[in-house]
């Protein structure tokens, strides 16, 4: 069973507006990242900064744990997981 | 008596002011806002109508508010909430509700309900999709354990350019009055240190837990042994 990742509304122009894609053969949030980075060009930038960390003002919660409260990308995956990208926004 | 100021007289902050006029009768509301109505506003901003395009927001919504609400006590505030502004608007406050469409103010705000030790409820919308959350200084979470600081500009879309989903507002503004409403009549919120979450589109909603970050910089203003609030 693949990781289904949860895209927010900002992010969606990346993904053909799709707002679930799934990754296969995720050992790790970093690898899911990658793979979604190789299929979605422009979403790495939005997620990571130059250093590879993911950035300040996104946040992803693999279940509903924020993985910098665990090991941020190095977080471990396991089939049937979600993984959910919350980034700030501003609207009102 | 207790005050709870409104940030922000957009899609959220109509509908917030509203409902907590209603829902706690004789609260003190200051509506603050810099800017005019305009006419793409309308759909979302329920307090206006097409005759007060051009008017400051504030001013109109504590004059429509007035007239809905009989007996409610409305002040205007046509300015922007920022480091500037901040301590005068924040003295005597029981709580505040931020709908602004700024990353900065949303930052400014928790940072000086923080210091304050003032009550916050956040909520935002972007597209279809909604957030809450609520901070109560010295107990749990805030908007910096979640997201460590604003993104530059440019990186992300603002509402100006994503939009957002008129029917969403509504929800999201009337859930940012139910909190504010429990905070000042002593419940516990629904979403302290809690990120509800809605996806309009999809029809769902969902929360998840905001731990407190250890290294946050405006946690840090508010000890956790300060309990002001229930």
């Amino acid at each position: 069973m693949p990781v289904i990742v949860k895209i927010p509304a900002p992010l969606r122009p990346l993904t053909q507006g799709q707002s679930e894609v799934s990754v296969e053969n995720a050992a790790t949030v970093q690898a899911a990242v990658e793979d979604l980075s190789r299929r979605y060009p422009g979403l790495r930038e939005r997620l990571l900064d130059e250093k590879g960390a993911l950035r300040r003002y996104v946040n992803i919660f693999r279940n509903d744990e924020d993985i910098r409260h665990s090991k941020s990308l190095q977080t471990a995956l396991a089939e049937g997981d979600k993984l959910t990208i919350v980034p700030a926004i501003a609207g009102g | 008596m207790s005050t709870a100021v409104v940030l922000g007289m957009g899609g959220l902050g109509c509908p917030a002011a509203l409902a907590l006029a209603e829902q706690v009768p004789g609260v003190r509301l200051l509506l603050v806002d810099p800017d005019r109505v305009e006419r793409s506003n309308l759909s979302r901003q329920i307090l206006f109508t097409e005759a007060d395009v051009g008017a400051p927001k504030a001013e109109v919504a504590a004059r429509r508010l007035a007239r809905l609400v009989p007996g409610a006590r409305v002040e205007p505030r046509v300015l922007r909430f920022g480091p500037a502004s901040a301590s005068g608007l924040l003295d005597g406050c029981d709580v505040l509700l931020d709908g602004t469409d700024s990353f900065e103010t949303r930052f400014a705000a928790n940072d000086a309900a923080c210091a304050g030790r003032v009550p916050l409820v956040h909520g935002a919308v972007l597209g279809w999709d909604g957030q809450l959350l609520t901070v109560l200084p010295g107990q749990g979470s805030c908007l910096r354990c979640l997201f460590e600081e604003p993104p530059p500009p440019g990186a992300l879309p603002t509402c100006a350019e994503a939009g957002v989903a008129s029917p969403l507002c509504g929800v999201v503004g009337a859930a940012m009055a139910s909190e504010a409403a429990r905070i000042l009549l002593g419940e516990r919120p629904r979403s302290l240190a809690r990120l509800h979450r809605w996806d309009g589109l999809r029809g769902t909603e969902r929360d998840v837990p905001v731990p407190r970050d250890p290294r946050c910089l405006a946690c840090a203003l508010a000890p956790e042994a300060d309990l002001r609030h229930p």
